[in-house]
């Protein structure tokens, strides 16, 4: 496991486009969070969720990171190169596994330069929206259990975002078939979650969504409000991560390369 | 003996015109079986999906609850002019024969509305009270209103159409409102009075063939009522004191009947909440719940926002985003490109022939998918017992080609950005992004900050789906989620038409600049 660790290290950063495809996803989350609460505005009667509002541009950050984890599989396909590396390396899952845990690093890293950046954002960019001390919205900061809930569940939020998008590409095995599936499944559930009326369907759409469970974990206000409470949710998604690290792995075993 | 060798000029001399190109290109796109499969998968994506949607669309309120109208919904009246109207209010009336008028002073309106509405007493600001003569009291009647309203002072309706301004202000115990309509034959005139000595003129309805008797009284009507940026209504019900009613005219009755009409109606009121009293010989007071205006669109008012469509074509779209931009990108990879442009050294029309091709199998792909969509999903959305409000066949028409046009300019723009990226996953992930991402952030931010991502970005285009018809008469979420779009049809498709076109522009610069 060593030796798959260091040969898919050397892979993953003397690849140009780790580096960039990282800081694009930093820059965008940052971006589209501070172009939201910019956008926002105080209402006297509710309570709007500010943590969750600072966080909205991690819709916009897992596209990027997801074709992180795409094209740490994918490229070897197009290159050609799997046939080396299953060469070098006969036991397939182990590979695998290597991807997977140098993949969950780079979105670790990733996950805190994005999620600081919009919490920053948020606090800065907040009070001069009218979401001041006085009508009851304190300065976001980590030191607020819910607040560091949410911050923390959204880097294991792109986590797994990273892994069931590197499960769907072993498992199709070309970079562009994979991302359209990987976001569509992301983007599907929300869609359709939103459109029917029926409230049974409705919830139940929300709650087994990825994108819809995963993003629960975002939530500091009105919990009892949510189809899914914030923990189960990420617990759906890493039900998803799993079933599409499994796939892939089955496939990757079965198939020739 | 001669050994020459007659050479025949048999085989025809190569052209390099464009419609070769465009053969080409179109031989490159239907030989790869997993293209062709794809456009098929794409079709049946966007159906497959607005049936999904479709199922999962009730209506939100019915007579006796949500699921009275799983099969059949109570009928939707339609007015004079055959438009479909909501005509539920609480009707305190008698018969008048030939011409009369009627007199009022409103002391008071105030109201309430239930079911998550906010604690305290709200009043919907078009909640109405006042003066009405009706054709007779089946929904969808001919008629002429003076009313004082909950947040727009004093108008003149009639016909449920047509609306004129009278005074404005609330109406309190401090500032009566005094009311009059006159009727002269045909011709209904309504006026108001601050102080019940100096009245003005408000406007004048003539209803045609408007019989000698008609039903004439007082009403109380209050509609969905919707807090300020919320998505959602609830019904609500209004209360108004009159006094100082007086009638003049041929009364062959001369005693009120109180009537809740269209009280099973498939409109969010509360019939339950429908009475009057009298409290002295000329003074009652009236509490009524439901509207007399148009017929609007959205999930409250009748389960179907139109958007089992843009749900469909969403996933469609991805898949035609892959493929045209696999089209490209997988020139560069497998080395094609070179031979491509060898064979066509002209960059730019081979640019513009990949652009044709691709956008017309989307175009088409896209037609099939939509209008097979849009017939499942009118039956799904009847077999619930939602209401769909009449679409004229040139809507329906601009509905199908819009969508599949949206398709068509959205494959486009997957393919410059394939030139532009020349690696596929980064093209696709813009492309999608660009065309998707502001969907769900119009969902998941505040209504009203989100409409400029429905303005300015892409998914502008997706107003080509909307149907719902909207008035200023009624106060309904008027938001993406319901179905309405900020832009005009074909201005949202105009900026989709823009950002292809910009993308196009920077493909072929860079086509042109770049060794290959």
């Amino acid at each position: 496991m060593r030796e798959a660790l260091h040969a898919e290290w050397a892979k993953l950063r003397t690849l140009a486009s780790t580096s960039w495809l990282l800081l694009s996803t930093a820059f965008l989350t940052v971006g589209v969070s501070a172009a939201a609460v910019a956008a926002s505005s105080y209402q006297p009667f509710g309570y709007q969720d500010t943590p969750k509002l600072s966080l909205t541009g991690i819709d916009a950050g897992q596209a990027v990171l997801s074709i992180l984890a795409v094209l740490v599989m994918s490229n070897e396909y197009s290159t050609g190169m799997i046939r080396t590396t299953f060469t070098a390396m006969p036991r397939r899952l182990v590979v695998l596994a290597a991807k997977a845990t140098l993949l969950t690093g780079a979105a670790v890293a990733g996950g805190i330069v994005a999620v600081g950046g919009c919490l920053l954002a948020g606090r800065l960019i907040l009070p001069s929206k009218g979401f001041t001390v006085a009508h009851g919205y304190p300065l976001l900061s980590l030191a607020h259990g819910a607040t560091l809930r949410a911050a923390g569940g959204s880097v294991l939020y792109l986590v797994l975002i990273s892994l069931f998008s590197l499960g769907v590409t072993t498992a199709i095995r070309d970079s562009a078939t994979a991302i359209g599936v990987v976001l569509g499944l992301l983007y599907l559930f929300p869609l359709l979650a939103q459109v029917v009326t029926d409230p049974a369907w409705h919830r139940h759409l929300e709650q087994i969504g990825p994108m819809t469970a995963g993003l629960a974990i975002q939530a500091t206000t009105e919990l009892h409000n949510l189809p899914i409470s914030p923990w189960a949710g990420l617990g759906v998604l890493a039900l998803w991560a799993g079933a599409a690290l499994a796939t892939g792995g089955i496939l990757l075993r079965l198939r020739d390369a | 003996m001669t050994t020459g060798i007659i050479a025949h000029r048999s085989e025809a001399v190569g052209h390099d015109g464009f419609a070769q190109l465009l053969r080409a290109e179109w031989t490159k796109f239907r030989t790869v079986r997993g293209w062709m499969i794809a456009l098929g998968a794409a079709a049946l994506v966007v159906v497959l999906l607005s049936f999904v949607s479709a199922s999962g669309n009730r209506p939100l309120f019915c007579p006796t609850g949500p699921s009275s109208c799983t099969s059949r919904h109570p009928a939707v009246p339609t007015g004079p002019g055959g438009e479909p109207v909501t005509d539920s209010f609480m009707f305190v009336h008698q018969p008048l024969v030939g011409n009369g008028a009627v007199t009022v002073r409103l002391s008071s309106l105030s109201g309430a509305a239930t079911s998550g509405g906010p604690v305290g007493p709200v009043l919907a600001p078009w909640a109405k009270a006042g003066i009405i003569v009706e054709r007779h009291t089946s929904q969808g009647a001919a008629y002429a209103a003076v009313m004082a309203t909950g947040a727009h002072g004093v108008r003149m309706q009639y016909d449920y159409t047509h609306d004129a301004p009278g005074l404005p202000g609330a109406v309190a115990v401090s500032s009566p409102r005094w009311l009059r309509l006159t009727r002269i034959g045909d011709i209904i005139t309504g006026y108001d009075s601050p102080d019940g000595s100096h009245w003005s003129d408000i406007g004048t309805a003539q209803l045609r063939g408007l019989p000698s008797a008609v039903q004439v009284g007082l009403f109380v009507a209050s509609p969905a009522y919707f807090p300020s940026g919320s998505n959602n209504g609830n019904p609500s019900m209004a209360t108004a004191s009159f006094d100082e009613i007086s009638v003049q005219g041929d009364l062959p009755t001369n005693s009120w009947t109180g009537e809740a009409i269209g009280a099973n109606a498939f409109y969010p009121l509360l019939s339950t909440a429908s009475s009057w009293h009298r409290l002295s010989r000329n003074a009652v007071t009236i509490t009524g719940s439901g509207d007399i205006a148009p017929r609007v669109g959205g999930s409250i008012f009748n389960g179907d926002t139109g958007g089992s469509i843009v749900v469909g074509a969403i996933p469609g779209l991805i898949v035609l985003i892959v493929v045209a931009t696999l089209f490209i990108t997988s020139e560069y990879r497998r080395g094609l490109i070179r031979i491509t442009l060898s064979a066509s050294p002209r960059r730019g029309r081979v640019l513009a022939a990949k652009a044709i091709v691709v956008g017309s199998v989307a175009f088409a792909a896209g037609l099939v998918g939509t209008a097979l969509a849009e017939v499942v999903v009118h039956h799904v959305l009847i077999t619930n017992g939602n209401y769909l409000l009449p679409v004229s066949g040139p809507t329906e028409a601009r509905v199908i080609v819009g969508t599949a046009l949206l398709l068509a300019i959205a494959a486009v723009l997957g393919l410059a950005l394939g030139v532009a990226f020349r690696r596929s996953a980064a093209a696709v992930v813009t492309g999608i992004v660009l065309l998707v991402l502001p969907f769900i952030l119009v969902y998941t931010l505040p209504a009203g900050d989100s409409n400029w991502l429905m303005r300015l970005t892409p998914t502008a285009a997706f107003a080509v789906q909307g149907t719902q018809p909207s008035s200023p008469l009624v106060e309904n979420a008027y938001t993406v989620a319901n179905g309405y779009y900020p832009l005009e049809p074909w201005a949202g498709l105009a900026v989709l038409c823009g950002y292809a076109a910009i993308a196009l522009g920077a493909a072929t610069w860079l086509l042109r600049r770049r060794d290959v």
